[in-house]
């Protein structure tokens, strides 16, 4: 067998020496070292000869080198363990690290090249004979006004005919407001004070912040009430334009947002408190609930609300929608509202 | 028109690379705001304004400001230690 020169250079020997965790430079001491050990028991063998020559070893002596071979076994042993043990702190993680990152970009690519394969299948967008242009399309378009009421057709759609599936929608806000208020709300104590807790977070909110700005104070002043009768508006207007109960709850709960952030919980406090925030969302639910749950029954088969549908176009038409569009928005606000109270200090 | 969406749809990629590759978590919070007002452009050029008037309110305005708070709570806000410093 032919022996390489240079052996510790090839692949797999790095390898090993990776897997080992050592360096050439260790090797190389290593060797040194035992190239001296190697002199030195020569020479140690050459006395002991010498030794041996003159003086027969006594038993005792004899005993005591095998027991300090026995030792010497042991602790090379237990270094490999050591050494084995540390094998995952001081090299696997970095295997792994890798291989994680690899992994990662590999399964990105597949999502991507899997999506973009799927869009491709996609029926070209806004042809006539796509499947989704079928009776339902046509009975919306030619009936909808009729039967619902309302001039936005979409408006018609989620609140009258699929009017369980926005029912639906707003119990999960309502839903993740609690789940977040399970998370985060600092409660009072059972006499109505504020814990310590509730007060250092009520202390800590706005530290390194300006108390009272001048600016700030300025903007609110002109901008809340527009932005918030501009919602006003997109909620009663949702059944004659673009809009509805949803965005237009998000854009109150934005006005109301920026309202605390100008003036600060105190006065804020005043229109929002915990108490408004329990009945504002969960009366329009119960009503929204009351007025539509049957659906679930019926499967989606209307009954007559009874209350008359009105001259299409006018604010006071279209039957349930204003009401429902109502309810929805005021769920839709407090929701807001209260997401922010409880992420900035934990309740209002 | 069809210049304009092809733009806007180029922002949009942009935007959604650029989030996912800033080192600053401020930063990506704007980006994804602008990403939001582009989308809700766009949602107008679809022919759908409920649904822009709601991105419009919720992307780029709700949501963002429950990032911001969060990225106070976990004190991730640039430049927040230098004031802790001084005070």
């Amino acid at each position: 067998m032919k022996l390489r020169n240079d052996y510790e250079k090839t692949l797999w020997r790095r390898l090993v020496r990776f897997v080992d965790g050592i360096t050439l430079q260790e090797i190389e001491e290593h060797a040194e070292e035992l190239r001296e050990e190697l002199a030195e028991q020569q020479e140690e063998s050459d006395q002991k000869a010498e030794a041996a020559f003159e003086a027969v070893p006594e038993p005792e002596s004899r005993e005591e080198r095998r027991r300090q071979a026995e030792e010497a076994h042991a602790k090379e042993a237990s270094a490999m363990l050591e050494k084995y043990k540390n094998w995952p702190k001081e090299h696997g993680i970095k295997i792994f690290g890798r291989l994680y990152a690899l992994m990662s970009v590999v399964l990105c690519a597949i999502i991507i090249i899997t999506l973009l394969a799927t869009v491709s299948y996609l029926p070209e967008f806004g042809h006539e004979t796509n499947p989704n242009n079928n009776e339902v399309v046509e009975r919306y378009n030619a009936d909808g006004l009729a039967e619902t009421g309302a001039t936005n057709a979409v408006a018609g759609m989620i609140l009258d005919y699929r009017a369980f599936d926005t029912l639906g929608e707003s119990h999960v806000l309502f839903i993740a407001a609690v789940c977040v208020m399970i998370l985060l709300r600092l409660e009072y104590t059972k006499d109505g004070k504020p814990t310590d807790v509730l007060r250092s977070s009520e202390e800590n909110d706005r530290l390194y912040e300006p108390k009272n700005d001048k600016i700030l104070q300025l903007a609110a002043k002109v901008l809340v009430p527009v932005i918030i009768l501009f919602g006003i508006y997109v909620i009663l207007n949702g059944h004659l334009s673009p809009g509805g109960g949803f965005s237009g709850g998000a854009i109150i709960g934005a006005g109301l947002i920026l309202y605390v952030n100008a003036f600060g919980f105190e006065k804020a406090g005043k229109i929002m408190n915990r108490k408004n925030y329990a009945v504002l969302s969960v009366v329009p639910l119960l009503f929204y609930a009351a007025a539509k749950g049957y659906s679930f029954f019926t499967g989606a088969n209307h009954l007559e609300s009874g209350i008359p549908k009105g001259t299409p176009g006018h604010i006071l038409s279209a039957g349930l929608i204003l009401p429902l569009n109502i309810c929805v928005g005021l769920v839709v606000a407090c929701t807001m509202y209260n997401f922010y109270t409880l992420f900035r200090k934990g309740g209002m | 028109m069809a210049i304009i969406s092809v733009m806007l749809l180029s922002f949009l990629v942009v935007c959604a690379i650029a989030v996912a590759l800033s080192k600053n978590l401020l930063t990506s919070i704007v980006i994804f705001m602008s990403y939001s007002v582009i989308m809700s452009v766009i949602w107008m050029i679809l022919e759908s304004p409920d649904l822009a008037i709601t991105e419009a309110a919720v992307g780029a305005g709700v949501t963002s400001v429950l990032f911001y708070i969060t990225l106070k709570k976990i004190h991730a806000m640039r430049g927040e230690e230098d004031d802790e410093a001084e005070k």
